[in-house]
């Protein structure tokens, strides 16, 4: 990505640089050449339409394909393949905290590995913050009260800069931090170092036991809640007749205000939990559906027998 | 000229009508309110650029060390605002402005004089609010005020500060009623739109912006206050409100308002650039198509600052498309300004000095607007100094370089004297030196990926920060030295006639400094705008 970004500046650079060059001489000569002195007057000129609808088409058409450029980079940026790896991240007045998929938690540092995809899905505790790092030309900023999602593949192992971009009060200039990029040996290593307490996704498990959830979304038809196996990234019909795609946004904003988009067939009955969890144990819950139904190349957690799903049009059960 | 006989010293005109301190704080003459405003803005110039100062010399060093960091935080939202809405949105239209529309149309005053003097009271109570928001502690939100940072983790005045632009913003739509009145309905017997000086038609279409513009603002602003003050949930995610929706009316407003800051500034330039090459503008009519064209546009593109924000994929590609659209008119008027110098007969006093330096700086400027408005690119650059100096190469290297040369180039009609052209010149010079030390390196540093806002930084990121700072110092000299030696000619410059610089437009065709109701008569206008070649030979008609 960094490549691609670098040649569009490059690019841009060059094209500019001889545009304001062309600029810039053509004042300097006519400066120069016509100068006021003795026995040269000034010549009348209305305008000429040729050179109006010149200039106004030519650079037209070239910002046009700057655009579609710069268009198609940041379609690559916000479009995440499939299968990466993914990594949960809460941002709080100053620090970033992020939650691998295999139970490791990190502050401040950021341990991937090299050659592979990696899908950050950040929300805020408090302020908008920005997740921005330099070196993989990516910058995201992360919200409060949502997901929002980055992602990067970095290609050489090393320390880079993480910084936050998006102004946050008092020590937004210490909320910065170091993503460590390794090779993927040294990051199965790196793995099985730290004493993980299982999987996020078994994290999740277990907050989704204790909160009572599954009282009401069993794994058969007989729940008074929906049948969560399967459910993520499905297309959902709802009470009211819209549709909507579950992914990591409306599974959050099902549990903290589940009553917003009630599943057609089911009647609003769930508690709300905005403020009962914490987005740490949010991330694991999400996780945790997630696994009910894992990503097409099973990327984290624990792999699994199902054939991957894609996002067919089709409603809930 | 045939308005005969020139007694200057003795003639009555605006400034000897009255000398008593009611005759200048209740005077409904423009000029004379343009001079309010003239002192007004000067002295919250000097305010911010003292913040920008301050700013600079903490990030002479990665550590942070001069200041705390709340400190800094003060400093940079504080420097925003004051120069924003305290310096650059009313400098050219509310000073140079308010003095020469009338004239410039030929007549007696605006069609509104008390509103005018209205609108200056409200940036005075306005700028009373902003110094005591200073006074009592200041405010770190960011000029931009982003929610839920503004409305519920900031423990600054953030409410009045709000209030404090609010009020001044009220002052921006008054003074744009009155300039599209004014220009609609009191222009003098000849003066048909196609002959209005680019200066108008600039002015014109920033005051379009104004109107329409600025109670966007103002709404936002209140929001963010009643939020504050009742607690409500409008921006509040937890309670079903959204932060995102507050960036929207922000820029909604705050980006056409960046057209308010340059399109006076372009009409400057027109002026003196026709003036000091002695030639018609090339291309008058899309000269001022371009004008509205760019306020138009710019009212469409506001969420180019927002790509990054988590706003829809496909809302992005709009917005980039539209801003390409909005380049297009400003790359024009770059062409029609360095086509006009094609054949003229060019001298470089010191306003035409400013002029080039506004092309170049506009234009680089202008280009780098291109890098931005990529969506890969502004992905990486954004909230870097990268846009730092961006906009300052418009607001600074355009706006401010355009507002100096106007204040250099009618300051004959303004005081009636003539500043001293060597220090002009030298002035000039060490601004233009300084400007670019200052930013040039900014772009470097952002596009390494140093945020902006940042109290420490990375130590890798110091040389460029060092150059910058020593180009600020620099800055800081040129910008004292108009403001010692304007001071000084006011008494011992040599005496003006009504048109030292031979200039076409009915603002010189009256004495310096103008009479009361600028015109013994009403002039009728039978000629084109920039009629450099009959120049001499036309008198004002009865």
């Amino acid at each position: 990505m960094a490549g691609n970004v670098d040649a569009l500046y490059i690019f841009l650079l060059i094209l500019c640089g001889s545009m304001a060059l062309a600029i810039f001489t053509m004042i300097t000569v006519f400066a120069i050449r016509y100068r006021r002195r003795k026995g040269h007057h000034a010549e009348q000129i209305e305008g000429s339409n040729a050179l109006e609808f010149t200039w106004t088409f030519i650079p037209l058409g070239l910002f046009l394909c700057i655009f579609l450029w710069g268009a198609v980079i940041y379609f690559k940026e916000r479009t995440p393949p499939q299968g990466s790896t993914e990594v949960y991240t809460v941002a709080k007045q100053w620090m970033w905290k992020f939650q691998h998929i295999e139970g490791h938690r990190e502050i401040n540092e950021l341990h991937v590995p090299a050659g592979r995809d990696v899908r950050m899905i950040m929300t805020s505790q408090d302020v908008i913050h920005s997740f921005y790092v330099p070196a993989f030309r990516i910058k995201q900023d992360v919200l409060p009260g949502r997901y929002t999602v980055a992602w990067f593949h970095a290609t050489k192992p090393g320390t880079y800069h993480l910084f936050c971009a998006e102004y946050c009060g008092t020590m937004h200039s210490g909320m910065i931090g170091d993503v460590v990029v390794m090779e993927p040996a040294q990051y199965q290593t790196w793995l099985s170092g730290g004493a993980a307490a299982g999987s996020l996704a078994n994290t999740g498990q277990g907050i989704f036991q204790s909160l009572g959830c599954s009282t009401c979304h069993r794994f058969d038809t007989q729940g008074r809640g929906p049948n969560l196996v399967g459910v993520f990234g499905k297309t959902v019909l709802l009470e009211d007749g819209r549709t909507v795609t579950a992914d990591e946004n409306y599974i959050r904003e099902s549990i903290l205000n589940p009553s917003a988009k009630v599943v057609s067939g089911f009647k609003p009955i769930m508690p709300v939990f905005q403020g009962l969890v914490s987005e740490e144990q949010l991330n694991a819950l999400v996780a945790y559906i997630k696994s009910l139904n894992p990503p097409p190349t099973g990327a984290a957690g624990t792999p699994n027998l199902k054939p991957p799903t894609g996002q067919p049009p089709e409603t809930n059960r | 000229m045939a308005s005969a006989t020139i007694p200057t010293a003795e003639r009555e005109n605006y400034l000897n009508k009255g000398y008593g301190i009611k005759s200048w704080l209740l005077t409904t003459d423009h000029k004379r309110i343009a001079l309010l405003y003239l002192i007004t803005i000067t002295f919250f110039f000097f305010i911010g650029g003292f913040f920008a100062l301050l700013i600079r010399l903490e990030l002479l060093t990665p550590a942070g060390d001069l200041v705390q960091a709340d400190t800094y935080n003060k400093l940079f939202t504080m420097h925003g605002q004051v120069m924003v809405f305290f310096f650059l949105i009313p400098a050219v239209p509310a000073v140079l402005g308010n003095f020469l529309i009338p004239m410039m149309i030929g007549a007696k005053d605006l069609a509104f004089p008390r509103i005018n003097l209205l609108s200056w009271y409200l940036l005075v109570i306005g700028g009373v609010l902003m110094m005591y928001t200073i006074l009592t502690g200041g405010v770190d939100t960011g000029w931009t005020f982003y929610t839920p940072l503004s409305t519920q983790f900031s423990n600054t005045h953030v409410v009045t500060a709000a209030l404090a632009i609010f009020v001044a913003g009220f002052s921006s739509i008054l003074t744009g009623l009155n300039f599209i009145v004014t220009i609609h309905q009191m222009r003098a017997p000849g003066m048909t739109w196609s002959r209005l000086p680019l200066f108008v038609w600039a002015n014109y279409a920033t005051a379009i912006i104004q109107v329409l513009g600025t109670p966007v603002l103002a709404i936002s602003l209140m929001l963010v206050a009643l939020e504050r003050i009742f607690s409500l949930a409008i921006f509040d995610p937890q309670r079903g409100g959204d932060p995102l929706l507050f960036q929207h009316l922000f820029w909604f407003y705050s980006h056409p308002a960046v057209y308010i800051m340059i399109l006076p500034g372009m009409g400057v330039v027109s002026e003196i650039v026709t003036c000091f090459t002695r030639k018609r503008i090339f291309g008058y009519k899309f000269m001022a198509l371009a004008l509205i064209g760019i306020a138009v546009l710019g009212f469409l593109v506001w969420a180019h600052h927002m790509f990054v924000a988590g706003m829809s994929l496909y809302a992005a590609l709009v917005f980039s498309l539209l801003s390409y659209f909005v380049a297009v008119p400003s790359a024009i008027k770059v062409f029609n300004w360095t086509s006009t110098m094609y054949k003229g007969s060019i001298s470089y006093a010191t306003p035409m000095l400013y002029a080039f330096g506004f092309i170049g700086l506009f234009t680089m400027g202008g280009l780098t607007g291109l890098f931005v408005a990529a969506l890969g690119i502004d992905v990486h650059v954004t909230d870097t100094y990268f846009v730092v100096a961006h906009f300052h190469y418009i607001m600074v290297g355009g706006m401010v370089i355009a507002y100096l040369g106007g204040i250099h180039f009618w300051w004959p009609k303004i005081s009636g004297r003539m500043y001293p052209e060597g220090w002009g010149k030298l002035a000039a010079l060490i601004i233009f030196i300084g400007f670019n030390l200052t930013f040039f390196p900014q772009f470097v540093l952002g596009y390494l990926g140093m945020p902006r806002r940042y109290w420490q930084y990375s130590p890798e990121f110091q040389v460029l920060n060092v150059l910058s700072t020593a180009g600020a110092t620099i800055l800081a000299v040129g910008y004292l030295l108009p403001m010692v030696y304007l001071l000084w000619s006011m008494r011992y410059g040599k005496i003006a006639d009504e048109n030292p610089w031979n200039a076409a437009g009915l603002e010189w065709m009256t004495p310096s400094p103008p009479p009361t109701f600028n015109f013994d008569e009403t002039p009728m206008v039978t000629w084109e705008a920039y009629n450099y070649d009959e120049l001499k030979e036309v008198p004002v008609e009865r």
